[in-house]
């Protein structure tokens, strides 16, 4: 269980200090965790915070009742955090086949790391031998991050933002890698997303505005909310952006 | 005899563990070690004495050649020359490299003029490997010079690789590319410790759709020093590109100065150049997938110059 007591984080920008998250507490233990709330409200700073690569000004980070918020990304994630970055990073030179056999940690053969692409929804012998850099598309990136998040099979997933980029390949299929994940590794899976159709399959859903927790709780209590034109959060003009 | 050193070496610059089927041509500390040649792959000494000449015939098609120089006495400076004669419409493989052991105080220098005639059509895949060692202090130096001509519709490929030991290196590579001829090379140096290498790479395309494609990725890591040029002039309707891109560390120095000039209405030339550190997100992705950040380094490091 990820447990986040209240992590606050603030950058020095050109305006003097800027808060970004202000005084987050929350628990992470059910299959399915979403986070959502308009752009600039501070969730990938909070993604950053759980995979280390920013380190909160104030609050602690327990991870399965240990105290994880000085530890590096590095020992982070081998005590079982992985995390898929909203914007992929490229690398020339290091093929697709490289990137998984180091996200699994062992040596693996070409047919394991082609069945991990092909969940993802990509024709693994096009993609093997290639290189993770420009001449790959966005979309292609995005899935080859969240092959190597599969590869992990760690105990928790962060990921910001899988839909993003991936407009062709149909959420009943991103959906169900989430759900495959669940069923063959279990562990928790903390996902970033507008999307209402991620949102449905929450268990939980946490609503992050201006670096404020706005509301926790389940689908039913916050879905309604966040779609009525009204709500407070216009998640349905973002998820209308997003797709 | 080969002793274990000399065996090393040998396993560095290319790859063999054995004497290689096929031609080939064996250099330890400066006299002819061993030989072979086949019926289409001649090489006869020269005159002087330094250095050989290679006969490719005509239509020589899936054969090889090997022509490793090893150095394993501290204190040896030598200049030698080989020239290849590649006959008409031949495609062939050919495999130098230059290893030093130095154990001594004294330098110990290989400078090798390396001239390459493709006649009409033939076809030349060229890889050549530049390694040192040693636990003395004597410095080791390469100077490879490289001079290619290619006759009309002939093609080269030029893989050149220095990763470890040699501590002052001075690359000139000249090509004149005539009519449907085309030349690739690709460069990779690491540079460590004091090291300092320089490259030159001087292209005339001259012949009508002539092509060459240079490119170059280095490592300059401690305070070692290097400097990566390239002119490639369009005297024909041609295509032209060079590309050097480097990964700087440490306390190094990294001057790429790439120079295209063209005197030719249809003559096409692109020249990119690009230094940088690692990018942080790169070590930050790798170690979010359990590296650590020095392994991180070693992976990005070795990706870039694969």
């Amino acid at each position: 269980m990820l447990e986040l007591q209240n992590i606050s984080f603030s950058a020095e920008t050109e305006n003097g200090t800027k808060e970004i998250l202000k005084d987050i507490s929350l628990k992470v233990d059910e299959r399915f965790v979403a986070i959502t709330g308009p752009n600039g409200g501070g969730k990938s700073t909070l993604a950053k915070v759980i995979a280390g690569l920013i380190t909160p000004t104030e609050g602690r980070i327990i991870l399965d009742g240990d105290d994880i918020t000085d530890l590096s990304i590095t020992e982070r994630a081998r005590r079982g955090v992985s995390f898929a970055f909203q914007q992929p990073v490229r690398f020339k030179g290091i093929t697709v086949q490289d990137l998984i056999t180091i996200a699994a940690g062992r040596k693996i053969g070409v047919s394991e790391a082609c069945e991990y692409l092909s969940e993802v929804g990509l024709c693994a012998r096009d993609y093997i031998n290639r290189e993770v850099n420009a001449s790959l598309s966005g979309g292609e990136l995005k899935r080859i991050e969240i092959a190597t998040v599969l590869a992990r099979g760690t105990k928790l997933s962060v990921f910001d933002e899988p839909e993003a980029g991936i407009d062709l390949w149909s959420f009943n299929n991103l959906i169900k890698v989430f759900e495959n994940m669940h069923e063959k590794k279990g562990g928790s899976i903390l996902i970033i997303s507008h999307q209402e159709r991620i949102l449905n399959i929450a268990d939980k859903i946490i609503v992050i505005a201006g670096g404020h927790l706005k509301q926790i709780g389940t689908k039913e209590e916050i879905l309604p909310e966040l779609l009525s034109a009204s709500g407070g959060i216009a998640c349905r003009t973002l998820s209308e952006k997003v797709v | 005899m080969i002793d274990e050193i000399q065996k090393n070496l040998l396993r560095e610059v290319a790859d063999l563990d054995n004497l290689p089927v096929g031609a080939y041509n064996i250099r330890a500390n400066g006299k002819s070690e061993s030989r072979a040649t086949t019926a289409n792959i001649d090489i006869v000494t020269k005159e002087d004495g330094k250095g050989i000449d290679i006969y490719i015939k005509p239509f020589t098609k899936k054969e090889s050649l090997h022509i490793p120089v090893i150095i394993s006495e501290s204190g040896l400076t030598e200049v030698v020359y080989n020239d290849f004669h590649i006959g008409e419409g031949a495609d062939v493989v050919i495999i130098a490299g230059c290893g030093i052991h130095n154990c001594g105080t004294q330098k110990s220098a290989h400078d090798g003029v390396h001239s390459f005639y493709l006649e009409k059509n033939a076809r030349v895949r060229y890889v050549e490997k530049h390694y040192g060692d040693g636990d003395g202090m004597g410095e080791n130096i390469m100077n490879p010079t490289t001079v290619v001509e290619l006759a009309e519709g002939a093609y080269m490929e030029m893989e050149t690789t220095q990763i470890k030991g040699i501590d002052s290196t001075s690359r000139k590579t000249t090509a004149k590319v005539a009519e449907g001829a085309t030349l690739i090379v690709k460069e990779k140096i690491m540079t460590h410790g004091k090291q300092f290498a320089e490259t030159d790479f001087t292209v005339d395309l001259y012949g009508e759709n002539s092509h060459t494609n240079v490119i170059s990725r280095s490592v300059a890591k401690d305070t070692s020093r290097q400097i990566f040029r390239s002119n490639i002039l369009g005297n024909a309707k041609c295509h032209g590109h060079t590309e050097c891109d480097a990964i700087i560390m440490d306390d190094a120095t990294v001057s790429a100065i790439p120079e295209i000039t063209a005197n030719h209405i249809d003559a096409s030339l692109i020249h990119e150049a690009a230094i940088g550190k690692i990018a942080g997100e790169q070590l930050a992705k790798l170690m979010t997938l359990g590296l650590d950040e020095k392994e991180a380094e070693e992976q990005i490091i070795s990706g870039f110059l694969k």
